[in-house]
């Protein structure tokens, strides 16, 4: 035979072509499980690449300057010598969260000010409604620029008031985007932005209040990467931050570069189930083939030419199913921008981009056609025999080693995929492992519920029952492959809202009872008894209150911050060392703490050493032990201090916490603000007690549950979204799966159903099995999926969240009754060709 | 003449669970290039084993068969593959035609696997002679039974076999279309000097042939020339 067996043998794909004339629509409908895991690979990246190019193209506006300088300390003189020398053109910001009060309504909300005098921003746009409020902002008076979410939230218009301090501000516009500033930030905290000379007016500024102080230069013609450089031991020392604007490209972009890897990981689940799916119609596929395998081999084909002949058809198609997945991803990917707006840093311009198709094309195929070679490797070994018996059964005992030469290969490059997202390879592994697993659980909880319906077959139910049952392990029956796909995005999705709800409840659950949920701060030491009473008279109990004095930690045991950040050994996080820490004093422990190590000593003169008492997880972190000196700068002057205990903290109270505790008698002096810990009974008693508060004392600040669990309630629900989009994309697979897989057994569907018609079935009866049997086969593969998800939410809630395992579980029936719904509508949808037909046309007809 | 089929010793048995299943029991027979040959017997006796081994689609237990001097039982599956394709013809009783392709399609394909060149014209005629030429470009459901295996018949003879195996060729037949097969099949072995055996369970068929070979449980019970031929003698 001169015909070659090299799989470029041109007559290969011509009899690939041929034979695929009948099959071709079903194929790609088996391959189109792949396209929406492609999809989402090609919307992810094609984001990710545009982001990056809009990032590098709207760089100046994510900082609005070329320069900025923060720092939380007042200026001193030489550090305004220092600001001043840098550049001539500056503006002046200074931020810190207040209360405001809305007079129109008398509403009150904890925000962020800016008080913001000069140019800036530099770069970018400021956008306002209306459009021209910022440049009349910068014409001076007391004005305000609000957010806009603020003010929908309290329904104020421009032209109203605003209350800040002692000042009232006359609302020029809202505020819809400034350069710099994010849109998930204003969440947290919404801005409302007042002219600096009117800072003072306001009467919130006061010794020991919380200040950013920010800097933005405009340096044209600076190489301003290396004056930030050349400016640093200047800046460190006192105390100051700088911020360029490659430095916040690179954070943005890391900060951005680790989500969209994430949301890829979420979309490679998608392809992997699609995958799973491939694999199980092309096994289908080469069952109907055998009698045309075995002919070919007869009349002389070799194993590798009939093998190659359907790799062929599988790797066309699967191309074909990859570039419809390429394209639909590039089309998803402009609606990306609105699902992730809230995160963006920048206005996405959305284009095509091809390597992002390339990449997805090239992986989403690969794995297409590395599982689909798992039933493919079966063709080389089919016997001739099969023409003259078709009931021949090839040996298979002998197993093949090309057959875990592919397993190798997929949990190679799922590894390998894995790592090149996230760079790390123990977490590339734990992915790896973390999808066998749950591939796994799910495959033997499909089996488990086929040997059940089995084993404990209800006999006595009717006929139309015992037949839908049936069904579900019938041969060539596609239950353990729709349990796995459908299973596992109901899975992904369950985990998202169980984890949710769990971290949501634990917020809520910390302020029931008697515990506390509001908390008052920046009270100043003169206005405690005042604020105290007000308290008091409005019905609200004080339950805790503490003094908070800020100050640096300047060396340990005789070392300074600067030598041990130098000292690489020493493997103390930068953070703790050059942090601002807020520290109380008090000789008592409260209900949050339990003593660990050593007692709190009091200072009983004072010349006494003094002992503070510290966290036990921060001692274990600064590789401190009972014993080591600390001397902190407190505000100017340095206090030696020894570490005599250290406490266990239950840091999900609303309670104020502290790293470290000093004994009374050493900061009396020092300058402070007081915090207040209370409970309110509801919502009104908290907005009347919030008003009284701001009108009396407008420079104390209160923060409640409420607020705080709405907070996170938004921002989860904004992750959440972007991440259940994703997953969106696995439940579709798996919907897709199963649309192939009920019509691949259609020829056998049609041939069950026209012999039920001849013994005397009715289309409804017909019609019943098939629904009940879809509604089981649906509702199985969601509990699976479910049940999988309360086993890691339990998990996570154990050693992630650390938090008591109390899953909500209604919406986990909102996601079994859909997902079921769809099941069975997806499989009636694609019988209906079935059901509709007239048993004689079927006899007729070739499927 | 020479032997373009030698079965030696040919013994084939199967295990099932702890028992051997003996399907033939050591055959033995020569066949002479241009003959014509019928194996015959009962349900289950082995004709159609004894096909598969001596055409090469399978192995023996034991013993050996030569096809044109080549001991197949020595081969790979893809060596016996490619001795199928340059020595061998098959006819079966269902037809064997792949449904995915056009009549001339499945003419073309033993000539294709064999590498040739413009093999579309040789298989319009075997159409043709077959007289099916008009229907070249239909596909196995659009043909009735008869016309099926005609096509088959014209594959059976693309390649230019020295050994034609047909196994029960009108066993799926009705008379009529029987008749116009078997005649096919015979006007086109002698046409082509081709050596066919046969397994069928249909004595007149048999009787058309030079000489058959009775089996029965596995082992040759008889082998006779048939009148046609002792009369030629």
């Amino acid at each position: 035979m001169s015909s070659s067996s090299s799989p470029f043998n041109p007559w290969l794909w011509q009899m690939a072509w041929r034979d695929s004339r009948k099959s071709r629509q079903r194929l790609l409908l088996f391959m189109s499980s792949i396209m929406l895991g492609i999809a989402a690979l090609v919307a992810i990246n094609s984001f990710a690449i545009n982001l990056e190019k809009s990032i590098d193209d709207q760089a100046k506006e994510l900082l609005g300057a070329d320069l900025a300088l923060s720092t939380n300390k007042p200026v001193s003189p030489e550090a305004q010598q220092l600001i001043d020398s840098i550049g001539q053109e500056r503006s002046e910001e200074r931020g810190f969260a207040s209360m405001v009060f809305f007079p129109k309504n008398s509403g009150t909300r904890l925000i962020q000010v800016k008080a913001l005098q000069g140019n800036f921003p530099y770069f970018g746009e400021v956008e306002t409604i209306p459009a021209d409020a910022f440049s009349t902002f910068k014409q001076g008076g007391k004005k305000a620029l609000v957010d806009d979410v603020l003010m929908t939230q309290f329904n104020i218009e421009p032209g109203d008031s605003v209350k800040i301090g002692e000042t009232t501000f006359y609302i020029i516009g809202r505020i819809l985007k400034m350069p710099g500033q994010s849109a998930v930030s204003t969440t947290v905290a919404p801005t409302v932005y007042i002219p600096l000379n009117y800072l003072d007016g306001t009467g919130l500024v006061q010794r020991g209040s919380r200040i950013n102080y920010k800097f933005y230069y405009q340096l044209p013609g600076t190489d301003v990467e290396k004056l930030a450089e050349t400016l640093e031991p200047r800046l460190d020392k006192e105390g100051i931050n700088s911020d360029t604007v490659e430095e916040r490209k690179e954070e943005i972009g890391r900060t951005f570069a680790n989500m969209t890897r994430f949301l890829n990981l979420v979309g490679f689940i998608a392809l992997l189930l699609g995958c799973v799916g491939v694999a199980s119609a092309i096994h289908l596929y080469v069952k109907e083939k055998l009698a045309s395998v075995a002919v070919l081999r007869c009349l002389g084909a070799g194993g590798w030419q009939t093998f190659y002949i359907f790799l062929i058809q599988t790797f066309l198609m699967g191309f074909t199913g990859a570039l419809m997945g390429a394209l639909l991803g590039s089309a998803i990917q402009f609606v990306l921008p609105e699902i992730l707006g809230e995160f963006l840093p920048v206005d996405v311009a959305v284009t095509i981009a091809w390597a992002a198709i390339g990449q997805g094309v090239g992986i989403g195929l690969t794995m297409a056609v590395l599982f689909a070679l798992l039933p493919l490797l079966s063709i080389r070994r089919i016997s001739p025999l099969r023409t003259l018996r078709a009931s021949f059964e090839e040996d298979t005992s002998a197993k093949d080693p090309a057959r875990w030469l592919i397993y190798g290969l997929i949990i190679l490059f799922v590894g390998g995929f894995a790592y090149l997202q996230i760079r790390d390879w123990r977490q590339a592994l734990g992915f790896t492992v973390g999808i066998c697993v749950a591939f796994l659980l799910l495959t033997g909880m499909g089996i488990l519920i086929m040997y059940l319906v089995r084993r404990f077959f209800p006999v006595s139910w009717s006929y139309v029952w015992r037949q839908s049952l049936a069904n579900l392990y019938r041969p060539q029956n596609q239950t353990l492959i729709l349990i796995i796909a459908i299973g596992l995005g109901t899975f992904l999705i369950s985990t998202l809202y169980v984890s949710q709800n769990l971290l949501l409840d634990q917020v809520t659950l910390s302020g029931s009872g008697n515990q506390p949920n509001m908390v008052l701060f920046d009270i100043q030491t003169n206005q405690k008894e005042a604020v105290v009473k007000l308290a008091k008279d409005s019905g609200i109990p004080i339950l805790q209150e503490a003094p908070i004095v800020t100050m640096r930690l300047s060396q340990i045991n005789g070392r300074t911050v600067e030598a041990i950040q130098k000292d690489t050994s020493a493997k103390i996080p930068d953070w703790a060392l050059t942090r601002e820490y807020r520290v109380t004093y008090r000789d008592k422990l409260i209900t949050s703490e339990k003593l660990q190590q050593g007692q709190l000593r009091k200072l009983n003169s004072p010349s006494d050493s003094i002992f503070v008492s510290v966290e036990d997880r921060y001692l274990e972190r600064m590789k401190l032990k009972i014993g080591d000196e600390l001397v902190f700068n407190v505000q100017g002057s340095p206090i030696k201090t020894y570490v005599g205990s250290t406490r266990e903290i239950d840091w999900n109270r609303v309670q104020t916490n502290f790293l470290i505790v000093f004994p009374n008698g050493v900061l009396e002096e020092a300058p402070q603000f007081h915090v207040l810990v209370t409970k309110v009974k509801s919502s009104d008693q908290s907005a009347k007690f919030q008003r009284e508060l701001v009108q009396a004392y407008p420079n104390v600040s209160a923060i409640d549950l409420g607020l705080i669990l709405r907070t996170i309630d938004e921002i989860l629900n904004k992750v959440s979204f972007v991440i259940q989009f994703m997953a969106l994309f696995s439940i579709i697979t798996g919907l897709i799966v199963l649309s192939s897989s009920v019509i691949i057994s259609k020829y056998q569907r049609i041939q069950e159903s026209v012999l039920l018609r001849t013994l005397g079935a009715n289309s409804k009866q017909i019609i019943q099995i098939s629904i009940i049997e879809y509604l089981f086969l649906g509702a199985l593969a969601t509990l699976s999926g479910i049940l999988l998800s309360l086993i890691s939410s339990w998990l996570l809630a154990l050693f992630v969240f650390e938090v008591p395992f109390q899953p909500v579980l209604t919406p986990l029936m909102v996601v079994l009754v859909v997902v079921t719904g769809l099941t069975v509508l997806i499989g009636m949808l694609n019988s209906r060709g079935v059901l509709n037909r007239p048993p004689l046309e079927i006899l007729r007809t070739e499927v | 003449m020479s032997s373009i089929l030698r079965v030696q010793n040919l013994t084939k048995s199967y295990q099932s669970g702890n028992r051997t299943l003996t399907v033939l029991d050591n055959v033995s027979f020569d066949v002479q290039a241009g003959d014509t040959f019928s194996i015959v017997g009962p349900s289950g006796s082995g004709k159609t084993t004894l096909l598969g081994l001596c055409a090469g689609l399978d192995r023996s237990s034991s013993g050996s068969v030569f096809l044109n001097g080549v001991q197949l039982d020595k081969l790979s599956e893809d060596e016996r593959a490619r001795v199928r394709n340059q020595y061998v013809g098959f006819i079966f009783q269902n037809f064997q035609l792949m449904p995915t392709l056009t009549a001339l399609e499945n003419v073309m394909v033993p000539m294709e696997l064999r590498g040739e060149k413009g093999v579309a014209k040789r298989a319009l005629e075997l159409l043709d002679r077959v007289g099916l030429a008009s229907r070249q470009h239909h596909y196995p459901t659009q043909l009735s039974g008869g016309e099926q295996q005609r096509v088959s018949l014209a594959r059976a003879f693309s390649n230019k076999p020295r050994i034609l195996f047909a196994d029960e060729p009108t066993g799926n037949l009705d008379t009529e279309t029987s008749d116009k097969v078997e005649k096919l099949i015979f006007e086109l072995n002698r046409e082509q000097g081709t050596t066919l055996i046969l397994v069928t369970h249909d004595l007149d068929l048999a009787a058309k042939t030079g000489r058959i070979i009775r089996i029965k449980g596995g082992s040759v019970v008889s082998d006779t020339l048939t009148e046609a031929v002792r009369q030629q003698i």
